[in-house]
C-alpha cells in the first residue's frame, strides 16, 4: 500500500504481523508489544528490520530499553479522537531520543497530520488513501507554532 | 490589551484558511459528519436545534471597542442582530449558516479575534477576573499570564485530542470572580513567605453531572515554571484520563479515581523532565506585560464633585451606582457593570445596536475597552467618577442600566431547550418570569446578594451546583421538572449546593423561588446574606416550607 513518509508518497515495504501469524516471514516486519515480549529471543535474530506496534494502552516506558532493536515504531490510533499517542510520539523523540521512523496507523485523517508531525511522527498510513496527494498540503497548514515541538525544541517565545 | 504581532496574525489567518478548506471538503462529501465534527468544534461551531451555534473566544474577557463594533457588524450580517455572552467570557452567535462560518472567522481575524478551541476536547479559552489590573486587592495583574497561557494552549499539537474539554482560569489575588475552583486548572497568584509572587495551582474542579471543587496540587509555583507545570499536568491527563466513558473523562474524575497525591507525584515527575526546556524567560514575560501597562490615568479625577452631587439629586442614579459601580484602584475612577439582565432580553444577550453604543461609550468614557464577565454581564473598567452620570444617562436610554448586579434577577442562565440540543428543559423563559416577578428594585436591594444559576440540563453550563439558589432542569417522562439546590458558591468560599428535595414542576418554579425568599426573610439575622443564612440554618427550614403543601 501507499503511505506518506517524510512528506512524500511511497510504497510501503513493511509487513505488519498479528498475534496469529505463526511464522516469521523474511523481510521487514512489525509486531505488537505482546509478541515482542513473548518472542524477544527469536525476534532479535530475525533476518530483516523490526518494527514495534504500540497503542495508547501499552506501557511506553517499559519498552524504552529495547528501542535500539526497532527501526520503526508504529503508533496505533483506534479512533482519531484518541490523542494518547501524540504524547507517546513526543516522549519518544524528546525524552528518549528515538531517531527511527515513527508511524501513525489506524484512523488517520488529513486534518491530524500537522499536529502529528509536530509531535515527531514522520510517516502516515492514511485511513482513506483516496485523497493521499491532497493530504500532502496539510503539512503546511501553519508556518509557526507557539510551542516547543519535536521538530523545533525552542518555543516561539525564544525566537521572537 | 494584547496586540497581535505578525506571528499571532499569521496563525489566526492560516487557521481561517484551514477551516475554509475543511468546510469545503465537508460540503463536497469528502469528510463525513463524524470526521468534520471535531474540526468544526475546535473552531467553535456546534450544531444545535434550530441552527449551528458559533462560540467565539474572548480571551480572558477583554475586547477593544473596535472588536465590539465588529461583533455587532457580524451579528447583523451573518446572524439575527444579537449575541449571547457565556459564563466563560465568550460570546455565541445562535443562527449562523454553516457555509458562512469561514467568512465570519475571517472577519474576526481582521480584528485579532478567533473561535479557536472554543469547543471540543482541547484546551479552551483561558478566563480571568473582570477586575484584573484595576483592583486594589490583587497581588498582580493576571492578564499577562492569561495571554502567555493563551499562546501556549493555542494549537498545542500534543493536546488537541484530550479525553475531554479542559478549562483554565487565572486570578490575581484572594478574591475569586472567575470560579477558578470549578476549572480543570485554577491558578491563583499568591505571595509566599519570602515575599515572592507565584501561583497556587488547583486541579480537577468542574461542574456538570459530577460537580467537584478543585484540589490544590501545588501551593507555590514559580512564575517562570508556569508553562512547564501546565504541560506536565496536561501530559499526565492526556495519557491517564479515561476515554471509555465521556462522563468520566474530565480530569476531575482522573483526580478522584487516582487520588490527588498520586496525580501530584506523576505531574511532578513529568515536570522535572521538562522544566528547563520550557522555562519562561524575562524577555518574553516583559514582552507580554508591555501590552498591559497602566494607562495614563488622570490623577485629578478624584477632584470631581459632581458625582456626589448627582447621587444626592437623583435616587435612580444613586441606586445604579450602589449596585452596578465598583471601586477602582485609582482614586476618582470606577468600574461600571453593564447589566445584560434586563427583563426584556434573555440573560447574557445583547443586541447589535446596543453593542455599537457600548463601543462608543467605551471610547468616550473608558479607554476604548470592554470586558465580559463570568456572570454574563459587561464591564467598562476605567470610568472617571465625573463621567458616571453622563454614562448612566446613555446606558439608561439604551436599556443597559438595569441596576441589578448580584441581585436575585442577575441570573446566570444557559440557553436551555429554546436553543441547545443537549437541554432537557427551558431556562430562559423562567429567568424572564423570575425577572418579572421580582421587578421591585428596592425589594431586591433589601434582599442583598443572591445568585440564582439555572441550567437546562445536567451538563450544568449555568453552574447551578454553585448557585446560592441552583435550578437544574430535568426531563421526567417528557415533562420539564426542576431540581433545586441551596448554598452553593463559586467564589473564594466555593462550595457545592445541597439538594432541596424532589424536583418541582415548571409552573411551580417561580413560586418556589418566592417561598425560598420568604423563608430567608423570616430567618435572616439583621443584614445577613442569603448564602450566610443557608449556611447557618441548613436547607431543612427551606425544605419544610417548599414541600409543605404536598
Amino acid at each position: 500500500m501507499q503511505i506518506i513518509k517524510d512528506r512524500e508518497i511511497i510504497e510501503d515495504q513493511w509487513l505488519h504481523l498479528d498475534e496469529e501469524d505463526a511464522d516469521l516471514v523474511i523481510g521487514d516486519i512489525t509486531i505488537p508489544l505482546s509478541r515482542w515480549q513473548a518472542e524477544h529471543e527469536s525476534l532479535i535474530k530475525h533476518n530483516g528490520k523490526l518494527g514495534l506496534r504500540l497503542s495508547g494502552d501499552d506501557p511506553l516506558e517499559e519498552i524504552i530499553p529495547d528501542l535500539e532493536h526497532f527501526d520503526l515504531i508504529v503508533l496505533v490510533f483506534p479512533a482519531f479522537t484518541d490523542g494518547r499517542c501524540y504524547s507517546f510520539a513526543r516522549l519518544l523523540r524528546d525524552r528518549y531520543h528515538y531517531q527511527g521512523e515513527i508511524r501513525a496507523q489506524g484512523d488517520i485523517l488529513r486534518d491530524q497530520l500537522y499536529y502529528m508531525t509536530q509531535c515527531g511522527i514522520n510517516s502516515f498510513e492514511m485511513a482513506d488513501s483516496e485523497y493521499l496527494a491532497d493530504a500532502l498540503s496539510a503539512f503546511d497548514d501553519f508556518s509557526e507554532n507557539y510551542q516547543a515541538t519535536a521538530l523545533n525544541p525552542d518555543p516561539l517565545y525564544r525566537r521572537r | 490589551m494584547y496586540q497581535y504581532d505578525e506571528y499571532d496574525q499569521a496563525m489566526v489567518d492560516q487557521r481561517v484558511e484551514q477551516y475554509r478548506d475543511q468546510t469545503r471538503r465537508f460540503l463536497a462529501g469528502e469528510l463525513t459528519e463524524e470526521q468534520f465534527r471535531p474540526l468544526r468544534l475546535m473552531n467553535g461551531l456546534y450544531v444545535q436545534i434550530h441552527a449551528p451555534m458559533l462560540r467565539v473566544a474572548v480571551p480572558y474577557g477583554l475586547m477593544s471597542s473596535r472588536q465590539v463594533r465588529k461583533i455587532a457588524d457580524i451579528s447583523r450580517r451573518y446572524d439575527k442582530g444579537y449575541v449571547h455572552f457565556t459564563t466563560r467570557q465568550n460570546f455565541q452567535l445562535n443562527w449562523p449558516a454553516l457555509e458562512t462560518v469561514p467568512d465570519i472567522l475571517a472577519e474576526l481575524a481582521s480584528v485579532q479575534m478567533h473561535a479557536i478551541q472554543s469547543s471540543g476536547n482541547c484546551i479552551r479559552n483561558t478566563t480571568s477576573d473582570q477586575l484584573a489590573g484595576i483592583n486594589a486587592n490583587e497581588i498582580e495583574d493576571p492578564r499577562p499570564w492569561c495571554e502567555i497561557i493563551r499562546q501556549w494552549s493555542t494549537f498545542h499539537p500534543e493536546f488537541a485530542y484530550l479525553p475531554r474539554k479542559f478549562k483554565i482560569a487565572v486570578i490575581g489575588g484572594d478574591e475569586d470572580r472567575a470560579a477558578t475552583q470549578l476549572h480543570d486548572i485554577g491558578l491563583h497568584i499568591v505571595k509566599n513567605n519570602e515575599g515572592e509572587v507565584g501561583f497556587e495551582v488547583f486541579v480537577g474542579g468542574g461542574l456538570g453531572r459530577t460537580p467537584i471543587l478543585g484540589k490544590q496540587i501545588r501551593p507555590f509555583l514559580e512564575k517562570k515554571d508556569l508553562l512547564s507545570y501546565l504541560e506536565a499536568i496536561l501530559r499526565v491527563y492526556n495519557r491517564l484520563g479515561r476515554r471509555d466513558n465521556k462522563y468520566k473523562a474530565r480530569i476531575k474524575i482522573t483526580v478522584r479515581e487516582h487520588g490527588i497525591n498520586h496525580i501530584r507525584e506523576l505531574v511532578e515527575a513529568e515536570w522535572v523532565q521538562i522544566r528547563e526546556q520550557l522555562e519562561l524567560d524575562d524577555k518574553e514575560v516583559e514582552r507580554v506585560k508591555k501590552h498591559f501597562t497602566e494607562p495614563d490615568y488622570d490623577l485629578t479625577a478624584s477632584d470631581d464633585e459632581s458625582f456626589a452631587k448627582m447621587q444626592a439629586n437623583d435616587a435612580a442614579f444613586a441606586a445604579w451606582v450602589k449596585q452596578n459601580v465598583v471601586e477602582h484602584k485609582i482614586a476618582g475612577y470606577k468600574a461600571v457593570y453593564i447589566s445584560l439582565k434586563s427583563p426584556s432580553l434573555p440573560p447574557g444577550d445583547v443586541t447589535a445596536d446596543q453593542l455599537d453604543i457600548i463601543a462608543d461609550l467605551a471610547d468616550e468614557f473608558s479607554l476604548g475597552e470592554v470586558r465580559s464577565t463570568h456572570n454574563q454581564n459587561l464591564l467598562l473598567s476605567d470610568v472617571k467618577q465625573g463621567d458616571l452620570y453622563a454614562l448612566w444617562c446613555q446606558l439608561k436610554s439604551n436599556n443597559l442600566a438595569t441596576a441589578n448586579m448580584n441581585t436575585l434577577t442577575d441570573i446566570i442562565c444557559c440557553p436551555g431547550l429554546d436553543f441547545c440540543g443537549l437541554a432537557n428543559a427551558t431556562s430562559i423563559p423562567l429567568a424572564k418570569e423570575i425577572n418579572e416577578r421580582f421587578d421591585d428594585l428596592d425589594y431586591l436591594y433589601d434582599l442583598g446578594d443572591i445568585k440564582i444559576k439555572m441550567s437546562g440540563c445536567m451538563n450544568g453550563c449555568a453552574h447551578q451546583s454553585v448557585g446560592h439558589i441552583g435550578i437544574l432542569g430535568v426531563d421526567k417522562k417528557g415533562e420539564e421538572w426542576y431540581q433545586f439546590t441551596l448554598g452553593g458558591s463559586s467564589e473564594e468560599d466555593a462550595s457545592l449546593g445541597q439538594r432541596l428535595g424532589r424536583a418541582i414542576p415548571k409552573d411551580r418554579v417561580v413560586d418556589t423561588v418566592a417561598t425560598l425568599i420568604d423563608v430567608f426573610k423570616e430567618l435572616r439575622y439583621e443584614d445577613e446574606l442569603f448564602l450566610q443564612t443557608v449556611r447557618r440554618v441548613g436547607v431543612d427550614p427551606f425544605k419544610e416550607r417548599v414541600y409543605a403543601d404536598n
